[in-house]
C-alpha cells in the first residue's frame, strides 16, 4: 500500500514540476475553445447551443496530450522495471499511475470547464451539467488512453499513433457525455439516462483499461 | 493433426499449398452460382435494379465484422498460447478486414446516392462501419510501426481484444446517438422482411464472400511466413557482412 501511495505522489510530483506537462493540457483546452468562435463566428446563441460539444471535444483532445509520456517515460529511465519487480501487482500499479495522471491532467480540465463555459455563453445549469459529465467522463478517457499508452510504449514517437488508436475507442464516451449535457439543457430526455450510461462506460473503461494496459506492458517488457 | 504442428512453417506451407487450389475453386464456383442467382433475382418494385448492389454490400458488411472476429481469436492465440501462427493469422486478416469494410462503405454509398439522394448520411449503421474502418487502419498502422514482429503481435493482440470489447459498445452508442437525432428513420432497407427470391441469392453470395475471405487469408498467411523468412535471411546476411 505504501508503495502505491509513493508511486501516486511521485507521478503527481513529476507531472506538476518543470517538464511534466500537466498545465499544458488546460492551456491547450483554453486555446481550442478560444479558436472555435473564430471558426464559426461570434454568434452567442449558436455558441450556447453547441457549447457542450465544443467543451467536450476540447477536453477529449486535451486529454490526449500527455498520454504518450504516461508509461514511456518510465520505460526510458528504468522505473518501469522497478515497478515490475516491486512485488505490487502490475494492474494496481498502472491503475495508480492512471489515477495520478487523471488528477494532474483530467481534473484540471473539469475545473476549467465552468470558466470556459462562461466564454461560450452557457448558463449556470448547462455549465454545471457539462462539468459533471466531464467529471464522470474524463476518467474513462484517461483509462482508455492508458491502453494506447501501454500498447505504444516501445515506440520512440508513439504520440500520433496513440491518438489514432485511442480516439475511435472514446466515441461512446463522447456520445453519452455530450448527450447528457444536452439533455440537461434542452431535454427532452432526463439527464440521468445518458449520464448513468456514461458512468457505466467509465467504470468499464477503468477495469478494461487497467487489465489491458498491464497485459500490454508485461508483453512489451519481455 | 494437432494445432501445434502448424507452428512449423514448412508444414503449414505444405498444408496451405494443398488446400488453396480447392478453396480457390470452391470460391469461384460459389461466385459463379451466386452472381448468376443475383442476376436473375427479381428487381425491387421500388428500387429497381439498384437493389442488386445489396448482393455485394451485405456480404461485405458481414465480413467486415467477421474479420475482426478472426483477429480476436488469433489475438487470444497470441496472448494465451503464444502460437506463432496466430501472429501471422492476425496480421494477414487486418488488411482483408479493412478492404471488406471499405468495399461495404463504397457499395453502400453508391447505393445511397440513387436511393437517399446523397452519398453519405450519418446513419447509425454507416457511422459504425466507418468507425470500424478507422479501427482497422489503426491496427494496420500499429503493425507497421513496431519493427519486431513478435512484440508487434502482442501489442496488436491487446488492442484487438480491447476493440472487440468496445465495438459492440460503439455500435450501441452510435445507434442510440442516431435515434436521438432522427427517430423512425426511413433508412430501413431490407431487414428480416426480405423475400425468399432475394434471400437465397444473398445467402449464396455470403457463402462466396466467406470462401473468398478464407482463400485470401490463407494465401496472405503463406505470404507473410515467406516474408518473415526473407527478413530473417536478410538479417543473417547483414550480420555476416558486418562480422568481417
Amino acid at each position: 500500500m505504501t508503495a502505491l501511495i509513493a508511486l501516486l505522489v511521485r507521478d503527481m510530483r513529476l507531472a506538476i514540476r518543470v517538464g511534466g506537462g500537466a498545465p499544458i493540457g488546460v492551456l491547450f483546452f483554453l486555446i481550442v475553445v478560444t479558436l472555435t468562435p473564430f471558426a464559426i463566428g461570434p454568434d452567442l446563441a449558436l455558441l450556447a447551443r453547441i457549447g457542450p460539444a465544443i467543451l467536450w471535444l476540447g477536453a477529449l483532445l486535451a486529454s490526449l496530450l500527455a498520454l504518450d509520456r504516461l508509461v514511456a517515460a518510465d520505460l526510458e529511465d528504468g522505473s518501469l522495471d522497478l515497478i515490475l519487480t516491486a512485488g505490487v501487482p502490475l494492474e494496481l500499479a498502472v491503475a495508480v499511475k492512471a489515477v495520478a495522471h487523471w488528477l494532474t491532467t483530467g481534473l484540471p480540465l473539469v475545473v476549467a470547464a465552468p470558466l470556459l463555459g462562461l466564454l461560450l455563453n452557457l448558463d449556470p445549469a448547462a455549465t454545471g451539467a457539462v462539468a459533471l459529465t466531464l467529471l464522470a467522463g474524463t476518467p474513462a478517457l484517461t483509462f482508455i488512453g492508458l491502453i494506447g499508452a501501454a500498447v505504444t510504449v516501445t515506440l520512440r514517437r508513439g504520440g500520433l499513433l496513440l491518438a489514432i488508436l485511442v480516439l475511435p475507442l472514446t466515441i461512446p464516451v463522447l456520445i453519452f457525455g455530450v448527450a447528457a449535457a444536452n439533455a440537461a439543457i434542452v431535454g427532452p430526455m432526463p439527464f440521468a439516462t445518458p449520464f448513468t450510461i456514461l458512468c457505466g462506460i467509465a467504470l468499464l473503461s477503468i477495469v478494461a483499461g487497467t487489465f489491458a494496459a498491464a497485459a500490454a506492458l508485461r508483453h512489451a517488457m519481455e | 493433426m494437432p494445432l501445434i504442428d502448424l507452428a512449423n512453417p514448412t508444414r503449414f506451407r505444405t498444408l496451405a499449398d494443398r488446400i488453396l487450389p480447392w478453396l480457390g475453386a470452391a470460391t469461384i464456383l460459389a461466385f459463379a452460382l451466386g452472381l448468376q442467382q443475383a442476376y436473375f433475382a427479381p428487381n425491387d418494385y421500388q428500387q429497381g435494379a439498384t437493389v442488386k448492389i445489396m448482393f455485394l454490400h451485405v456480404p461485405s458488411a458481414w465480413l467486415s465484422t467477421m474479420a475482426w472476429g478472426v483477429m480476436s481469436v488469433a489475438a487470444l492465440g497470441t496472448l494465451v498460447w503464444r502460437h506463432p501462427l496466430a501472429d501471422v493469422a492476425a496480421k494477414s486478416a487486418a488488411p482483408l478486414g479493412a478492404a471488406f469494410t471499405l468495399l461495404c462503405l463504397i457499395t453502400g454509398s453508391l447505393w445511397g446516392r440513387p436511393m437517399w439522394g446523397t452519398y453519405w448520411v450519418w446513419d447509425a449503421r454507416l457511422t459504425s462501419e466507418l468507425v470500424l474502418f478507422l479501427m482497422y487502419l489503426g491496427v494496420i498502422a500499429l503493425w507497421h510501426t513496431i519493427d519486431d514482429p513478435g512484440r508487434a503481435a502482442r501489442a496488436v493482440a491487446v488492442l484487438t481484444l480491447v476493440g472487440a470489447l468496445d465495438l459492440p459498445i460503439i455500435k450501441f452508442s452510435v445507434d442510440w446517438w442516431n435515434t436521438l437525432h432522427q427517430p423512425a428513420s426511413v433508412f430501413r432497407v431490407g431487414g428480416s422482411t426480405i423475400d425468399r427470391s432475394m434471400l437465397i441469392p444473398l445467402l449464396i453470395m455470403a457463402i462466396a464472400f466467406t470462401l473468398l475471405f478464407f482463400t485470401l487469408h490463407l494465401a496472405a498467411m503463406r505470404n507473410e511466413i515467406m516474408r518473415r523468412r526473407v527478413r530473417t535471411l536478410l538479417m543473417l546476411r547483414a550480420d555476416a557482412a558486418g562480422g568481417h
